[in-house]
């Protein structure tokens, strides 16, 4: 702490020696140009890696055992696992894109803020105490409680490394893209050093230095936000109304930011889209695995309550930010493309895009060293996301496919920490490689196909087997399958990648997002597929349905994860 | 455990009490959620103009109410939950693990 007042003189002089001349010449970047080097970002977000680093090294100390790593030894407490899950959900996208939707179309931003957020109490009410009573590692251990080892953990880990890889793509692309954007680096630098930090993270400190990671990157974008938003209140008196009665006024669309506009455009694609972003979040890999890191299912409850009332309070401010936005940047030519006559288009010409708008309302509001100190959090923000990710896709190479179906159990913790540690590697340099293929293409669908996976294969597995007990291997194997296999195939078929990416002169799959269609695919096939399973094996599936029931309702012989 | 005991917890008076309680208060907020948040949608998808409409005299429209309404009931829902299985749900299962452990 003591230290902290040297840093900020330093990084006032480094701010004023060259970002001063690098804003005044903000007019004239373009999106697709780099911008300077932005130091006093730099210089924050070397602060926050160095931190981070320190913390890696610490944990790395403390890592022992396969518990240790997957699981941070059971030793996280329920708030702090509450704000580790805020860190791990509030990407950089919702921050700056949920921001830049309500900078761009004023209410519409709303309704995908309220889907991302819904999905916690259904987690809360259904799965997190069954989850953590049932479960050690991941959440295939507790999809594959009662039934086939092997086909479900193979099921479990493909839905895991589908929806890990697509996620992980789209926060490479969006990275790069940020980074060259806010610090002035060149794409590929931005990429590489995003992936070597969160391999470092995941391989050093494992599960601790994750969660930690993610806790303070948590406490920077709330800090952030809060800060942003109370500039903005501020000037109207923190009278919401006249914030809104001037964005009115300013804003090209007038009072049509006040309602629902063009975002959902049939009621199909709204509802679709509503399912995937509310089931999906109930079956991503890095959250569910956040519910092994605490102690019992107590405190998997209360992270769940935490970490619902952050999510939504960052929400909030989210959507203040953007109408902030729009009052404070849309009259002020110089955070936009002018054209020759002095005009531009107080939307589409927004320096960066309108993405960028909640970077500019930091810098708009506080100065140049809130601009750093905000560019800073948005890349601290990606890292710790790929970090849980990593984390998530290496635990299921390791712990599902290796340890438990190559190895049939046969392997001393410290080889199959080992062998996460290498797939965390792995996966970190095909992420590097990835994002360096995909830099121009079209990667925003890739988020929406993440979570319609979850909601597709992951969810209703787990769902099903925790709760109906006619649940069988092949009904599970079959109905995942249909359910990945089906959502998979109609985002290819739908116009974001047909048209868009394959260049295809029609789509078509009519509508954008599947879930509306591949989760009742999933459910059905799941109940069809058990249902017409009268193998022995499926009787003692049912069976041994009583001693999981038990278990996942009480508690009674949970797995502790901390061992000592 | 063997699977005798099991069966002894799932016969228990107690065990059977706290699911049944639990399940029906947990599904019970989980339909209320799931109409609240899909009641939103199909107003987004079908009534734009009532969402449009304005609350008193200023420019602030019932849409905007409404999707913090929802916002806010999200979270008071997770509260209630939390509030009910702190206290009673987990006197229930102490009891229960008292008894069987």
């Amino acid at each position: 702490m003591r230290r902290l007042p040297i840093i900020a003189v330093a990084a006032v002089l480094v701010v004023d020696a060259v970002l001063s001349s690098s804003l005044a010449a903000g007019p004239d970047l373009g999106a697709v140009q780099k911008q300077p080097l932005n130091w006093a970002a730099i210089v924050m977000f070397l602060l926050f890696v160095l931190g981070t680093l320190g913390i890696t090294y610490r944990a790395a100390t403390q890592t022992k055992t396969a518990a240790d790593f997957y699981a941070a030894g059971g030793g996280i407490t329920g708030m702090q696992n509450g704000l580790a899950i805020a860190g791990d959900y509030m990407s950089a996208a919702s921050f700056l894109g949920i921001s830049g939707l309500v900078f761009a179309s004023g209410f519409d931003g709303l309704i995908y803020s309220i889907g991302f957020l819904v999905g916690w109490p259904i987690v809360l009410f259904l799965i997190a105490e069954r989850l953590r009573n049932l479960g050690k590692f991941t959440f295939s251990d507790v999809a594959s409680f009662r039934l086939d080892q092997t086909q479900i953990r193979i099921l479990s880990a493909v839905g895991t490394l589908v929806v890990v890889a697509f996620y992980l793509i789209a926060q490479m692309v969006g990275a790069g893209k940020l980074i060259e954007l806010l610090f002035g680096l060149d794409y590929l630098y931005a990429v590489v050093i995003v992936g070597v930090l969160m391999i470092v993270y995941v391989v050093f400190g494992g599960m601790k230095a994750t969660t930690w990671v993610q806790i303070i990157k948590a406490c920077l974008l709330l800090a952030g936000a809060t800060l942003i938003a109370l500039m903005v209140l501020w000037r109207y008196g923190f009278s919401p109304e006249a914030m809104f009665a001037d964005a009115v006024a300013i804003h090209p669309r007038g009072d049509a930011i006040m309602a629902p506009g063009a975002l959902v455009a049939d009621p199909i694609s709204a509802i679709s889209l509503g399912l995937a972003l509310m089931f999906g979040t109930a079956g991503l890999p890095h959250i569910l695995m956040r519910f092994f890191t605490v102690s019992d299912a107590r405190a998997a409850r209360k992270s769940v309550f935490y970490a619902t009332g952050l999510i939504a309070y960052f929400y909030v401010l989210t959507f203040i930010i953007g109408f902030g936005a729009i009052t404070f940047l849309m009259n002020d030519p110089s955070y936009f493309k002018v054209g020759p006559n002095g005009v531009y288009d107080k939307v589409k010409d927004l320096i960066g895009g309108t993405n960028m708008a909640a970077v500019h309302l930091s810098a708009a509001t506080g100065g140049s060293l809130f601009l750093g100190f905000i560019s800073a959090v948005s890349f601290a923000t990606i890292l710790a996301v790929v970090a849980g990710l990593t984390l998530a896709g290496a635990s299921a190479v390791s712990h599902d496919l290796y340890a438990e179906i190559i190895a049939r159990g046969r392997v001393s913790e410290q080889k199959e920490v080992r062998i996460s540690k290498i797939s965390a590697i792995a996966i970190g340099i095909v992420a590097i490689i990835l994002g360096y293929i995909f830099e121009n293409q079209n990667v925003a669908f890739m988020v929406g196909l993440a979570f319609a996976v979850a909601a597709s294969c992951n969810f209703p597995v787990l769902l099903m087997s925790i709760l109906w007990k006619g649940t069988t291997t092949r009904g599970a194997l079959a109905g995942g399958l249909l359910g990945l296999v089906s959502a998979v195939v109609m985002v290819v078929l739908s116009k974001a990648v047909w048209v868009q990416t394959f260049g295809f002169p029609k789509e078509i799959f009519p509508y954008d997002n599947p879930a509306i269609f591949s989760m009742p695919i999933a459910f059905l096939g799941i109940w069809a597929f058990s249902k017409l399973d009268a193998s022995e094996r499926a009787k003692a599936e049912i069976e041994a349905f009583d001693a999981q029931y038990v278990r996942s309702e009480t508690g009674i012989g949970a797995t502790a994860a901390h061992v000592h | 455990m063997a699977s005798r005991d099991y069966d002894r917890v799932i016969q228990s008076p107690r065990f059977q009490e706290l699911v049944r309680q639990r399940t029906k208060f947990a599904w019970t907020l989980t339909i209320v959620m799931l109409v609240i948040y899909f009641g939103f949608i199909l107003l987004v998808a079908f009534a734009k103009p009532l969402l449009a409409m304005k609350v008193g005299d200023g420019v602030t429209s019932l849409g905007i109410l409404l999707g913090l309404g929802v916002i806010i009931a999200a979270f008071v829902l997770t509260g209630i939950y939390v509030y009910r299985a702190n206290s009673e749900f987990d006197e229930l299962t102490r009891n229960l693990t008292r008894e069987f452990m």
